[in-house]
């Protein structure tokens, strides 16, 4: 079956998010779509599932034009999507999730999940993909859940399957999964578009290669080509893909971890016995897979875990527990790892994001009152520096792009006076170029006599970075390692593998 | 002035299909409509007629009546003023209806707050001798307190505990209409040789002075409903305690993870709400109602719910939605005298605007609307506190 897209134009008020976008996909062929964030691929996907609709344009399905107003009729011509964010309920169980929209009953009004169960379990199988149809969503990690979202698409016979940013939220190995899966059903004959700022990922995967650059096809590209061709192609000038950086000049010991434990409200133990010192000048990459505790450890250190044994001291200072904004204010900026539920209030403006933390001090507070000037004055200096791309600093934050989400927390993050940065995740959906601005700012930071924290489950990026790399392992670290380790060794590290 | 035209749409399509639907309810509910059955043209007509005259008798029991204005012009406006005076506490509990929902917080205790600022108001408004004005902002105060406190309680409540403030606002509001009750068999409340529960009325030096003369029963509490609906909007919109509250209420995670404490924020504007609550039942007592009874909460508090969901949770909003609400209880009374409609149309007609308003879907179908401003989803929101 081939999937294909002729003149399609979005507008939202005065932006034109998607500019007559032509595009063909054919069946049996991953087809990577490349651009930058905010270039608009979301958007021209989310026409295709029938979540927004054209303005212009028309979708033909093997050469048929047809009429896609909800997910519903997508899927029903074929067409099934993952999105960048989940779109389950998290209190619903896989197979309930799976059902919804197209619940069967039997005998009078009684929900039949025993058929979606089976055939969860067939596919589930096929695959390798090990999802419990009973589990409750809540309970799974980003992986499966993103399994569960797959396994959706599949049971309703999708033949053309749109991945939005998949890798984003998967570990190494739940990536090389999911990429041979991609190849098993593309061999079957499924067609895939496949959305990533990964250029790895769409040299190993990829058959074609489409790139879009603000809302318009700017050219076509072949796998083969170099990481660095296809960067400089998406963003329209030279990438360079590697950090340059000094040696550190390291200061005084900043933080200071002693003993940390962290335990959830049950009294599960999250974190253990952790201790660590933490230099101005310095980086120190805390690299693992997600889940091992990596997470609470970067919340503890801004007072965001209630339940800690141990001490946290910044220059000397001890971090108390709940004093959330004395931590802040001492001097620590703090990435969270998901921008949507705790970085952002996504139905307050651009500029209201970009000083949540800040909002009752000056410049932004006088005495009791907001400076709406002085508000508007910093929100357009960081929309330039930070290249976020809006249409207005008074539009909704939810109206962004995923990348450009995470440009705002990280551009009110980065430009306040601070001593130290903890940052989890913090180019998680971000295109070559603004993760080529970000590393360099890290850097800048550390050469200015800050200490960064970073919190990272990309090697390349750890390994780009960091001065020093301690591994997170259920809740340890189980090595702090120099630099200069090999991949293989840190590989085997996050693995729980010591040697 | 667009955005504004795409927000007030909705809202008016609302109202006007109520009317409409209310209307069609009126004819048919009409014996001598009904008693045309047999020629439907003649009772079409007759069917007009009867919502006409209806709906005219409202407009003339709300807003101006040419009878009365014949005497004296000013006093066509005697509608008016009853409709300024029945919106007149509404304003204010729906503004602590609508600033609660702000904050993420769902406050069904108005109604409660409401009888704590009344009984304030009322003890200091007949048991001091104070100077005239002196006299008012005491009795002012004392409400502000008494319902704040009473609020604040429950964000306090929520912060620490945990509670969720629909469950102990509902159960609040039981313990100030019993309270009520037994204050008003106590001794400072009791009028001398009276034994019903019947408060002195508040001296005169406490009451808010008319606005337009001593005819018309409009007085200043509307403009301190106004006021405060400004000073809202000002809290919400410019303030760094407003930004806080809608922070929380927007995404409490995210609030705590910049450092802004939720439980403050809660407590906090549980005590506001309360407060404007509170200040609703003084403005009732030094206003127009100067005795205090066990009926004098009404359906304030409720109401309030129903405004301030109207209102969309924006002060201008709650502003116009309970001048809606006061014409309708103002205008009532006379369309049931005037007309054989009874008073219960009106709670029909409320209750069609609200659901309009609350089903943007369904108005935005029979229009074939596109591109109107839906508002937040208030009432689902409130909820998940
Ligand atoms: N609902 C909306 N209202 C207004 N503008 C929007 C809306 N949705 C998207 N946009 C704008 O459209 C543009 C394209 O957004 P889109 O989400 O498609 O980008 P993207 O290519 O997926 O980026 P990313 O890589 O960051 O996910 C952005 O500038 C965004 O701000
Ligand atoms: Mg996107």
């Amino acid at each position: 079956m081939s999937l294909e897209l002729r003149g399609i134009t979005k507008r939202f008020g005065a932006l034109t998010a998607n500019d007559s976008i032509d595009l063909k996909v054919e069946s049996g062929e991953i087809h990577a779509i490349l651009g930058e964030n905010g270039a608009g691929k979301s958007t021209l996907m989310n026409i295709v599932y029938g979540l927004l609709s054209p303005d212009e344009g028309t979708i033909s399905v093997d050469g048929k034009v047809i009429d896609i107003e909800s997910p519903l009729d997508a899927l029903a011509a074929g067409i099934g999507m993952v999105h960048q964010h989940f779109m389950l309920i998290p209190v619903f169980t896989v197979a309930e999730n799976i059902v919804l929209g197209h619940e069967k009953v039997k005998g009078p009004g009684f929900l039949d999940l025993e058929t979606a169960r089976q055939e969860i379990k067939r596919v589930s199988a096929e695959f390798n993909f090990d999802v419990d149809p009973d589990a409750l969503v809540e309970d799974l990690p980003v992986g499966i859940q993103q399994r569960v979202e797959i396994i959706r698409a599949l049971i309703y016979d999708a033949k053309v399957l749109i991945l939005d940013e998949p890798t984003a939220v998967l570990t190494p190995q739940e990536t090389d999964e999911l990429l041979r899966n991609m190849k098993k059903l593309r061999d079957q004959g499924t067609a895939i578009v496949f959305i990533t700022h990964k250029l790895r990922e769409v040299k190993i995967a990829a058959d074609k290669i489409t790139i879009i650059r603000r809302g318009a096809v700017v050219g076509t590209a072949s796998p083969s080509a170099s990481q660095e061709e296809l960067a400089s192609l998406m963003v329209g000038r030279p990438v360079s893909l590697d950090v340059k950086k000094a040696a550190p000049k390291l200061g005084q010991v900043m933080l200071k971890v002693e003993n940390l434990n962290i335990h959830d409200h049950t009294g599960r133990t999250l974190v253990k016995n952790i201790s660590f010192e933490l230099r101005a000048g310095e980086v120190l990459a805390v690299a693992g897979v997600q889940g091992n505790g990596q997470s609470e450890l970067a919340e503890a250190i801004v007072g965001l875990q209630e339940h800690i044994d141990g001490r946290i001291t910044l220059d000397g200072e001890e971090i108390k527990v709940g004093r959330v904004r004395d931590a802040l204010h001492a001097g620590i900026a703090f990435v969270p790892e998901s921008r949507e539920e705790d970085g952002l209030i996504s139905s307050f403006s651009i500029e209201e994001n970009l000083i949540l933390d800040l909002h009752d001090l000056p410049p932004f507070a006088k005495g009791p009152v907001i400076s709406q000037n002085a508000v508007a004055e910093n929100a357009s200096k960081r929309v330039v520096e930070f290249d976020i791309r809006a249409q207005s600093p008074k539009d909704a934050a939810s109206s962004l792009s995923g990348g450009n989400k995470q440009k705002v927390v990280l551009a009110r993050e980065l430009s306040r006076p601070v001593k130290l940065v903890v940052a989890s995740q913090p180019t998680r959906g971000l295109d070559v170029g603004s993760i080529e601005f970000v590393h360099e700012r890290m850097i800048a930071e550390r050469d200015s006599g800050r200490g960064v924290l970073l919190f990272s489950t990309e090697l390349d990026e750890v390994i780009a970075l960091a001065d020093r790399i301690a591994v997170m392992y259920r809740g340890e670290f189980i090595a702090v390692v120099p630099a200069d380790t090999s991949r293989e060794e840190l590989g085997l590290l996050m693995a729980g593998v010591k040697r | 002035m667009k955005k504004f035209l795409s927000k007030i749409t909705l809202p008016a399509l609302a109202f006007t299909m109520a009317l409409f639907v209310s209307g069609i309810l009126v004819a048919i509910s009409d014996s001598k409509v009904l008693a045309l059955k047999s020629s439907p043209l003649s009772m079409l007509a007759e069917a007009f007629s009867t919502a006409g005259s209806a709906y005219w008798a409202l407009f003339r029991g709300s807003i101006f009546d040419p009878e009365l204005a014949k005497a004296n012009f000013i006093e066509g406006f005697y509608p008016l003023s009853e409709t300024i005076v029945a919106a007149s506490p509404l304003i204010l509990t729906g503004l602590s209806v609508a600033l609660a929902f702000k904050a993420g917080l769902f406050n069904i205790g108005a109604q409660g707050q409401f009888i704590a600022g009344a009984i304030g108001a009322s003890f200091v408004g007949f048991h001091f001798e104070l100077p005239i004005v002196i006299h008012s902002i005491a009795a002012i105060a004392a409400a502000l307190v008494c319902a704040g406190l009473y609020g604040g309680f429950v964000g306090f409540l929520k912060a620490r505990t945990g509670a969720h403030e629909v469950i102990v606002t509902i159960m609040l509001n039981y313990v100030a209409g019993y309270f009520l009750l037994w204050i008003l068999s106590t001794s400072p409340f009791l009028r001398p040789g009276r034994q019903d529960p019947l408060a002195p009325e508040v001296r005169m030096s406490s009451r808010l002075p008319h606005l337009f003369g001593s005819e018309l029963r409009a007085n200043l509490g509307f403009f301190i409903a106004l006021l405060a609906a400004v000073g809202i909007w000002w809290l919400l919109n410019r303030s760094t305690w407003g930004f806080k509250f809608r922070a929380v209420g927007a995404n409490a995670a995210a609030s705590k993870t910049a450092g802004i404490s939720v439980g403050r924020s809660t407590t906090t504007v549980m005590f506001i709400a309360g407060a404007l609550a509170g200040l609703g039942g003084a403005v009732q007592i030094l206003g127009s109602e100067p005795a205090l009874t066990a009926g004098v909460g009404g359906t304030f508090g409720f109401d309030a719910i129903t405004v301030a969901l109207l209102g969309r949770g924006t002060p201008l909003g709650t502003v116009f939605a309970a001048l809606l609400f006061g014409a309708l209880r103002a205008g009532g009374l006379t369309m049931q005298a005037s007309t054989e409609t009874p008073l219960d149309l009106i709670l029909v007609i409320q209750a069609l605007v609200v659901l309009f308003i609350a089903a943007p879907a369904l108005i935005k179908a029979i229009f074939r609307l596109k591109n109107v401003d839906e508002g937040e989803a208030l009432a689902s929101k409130g909820w998940n506190g």
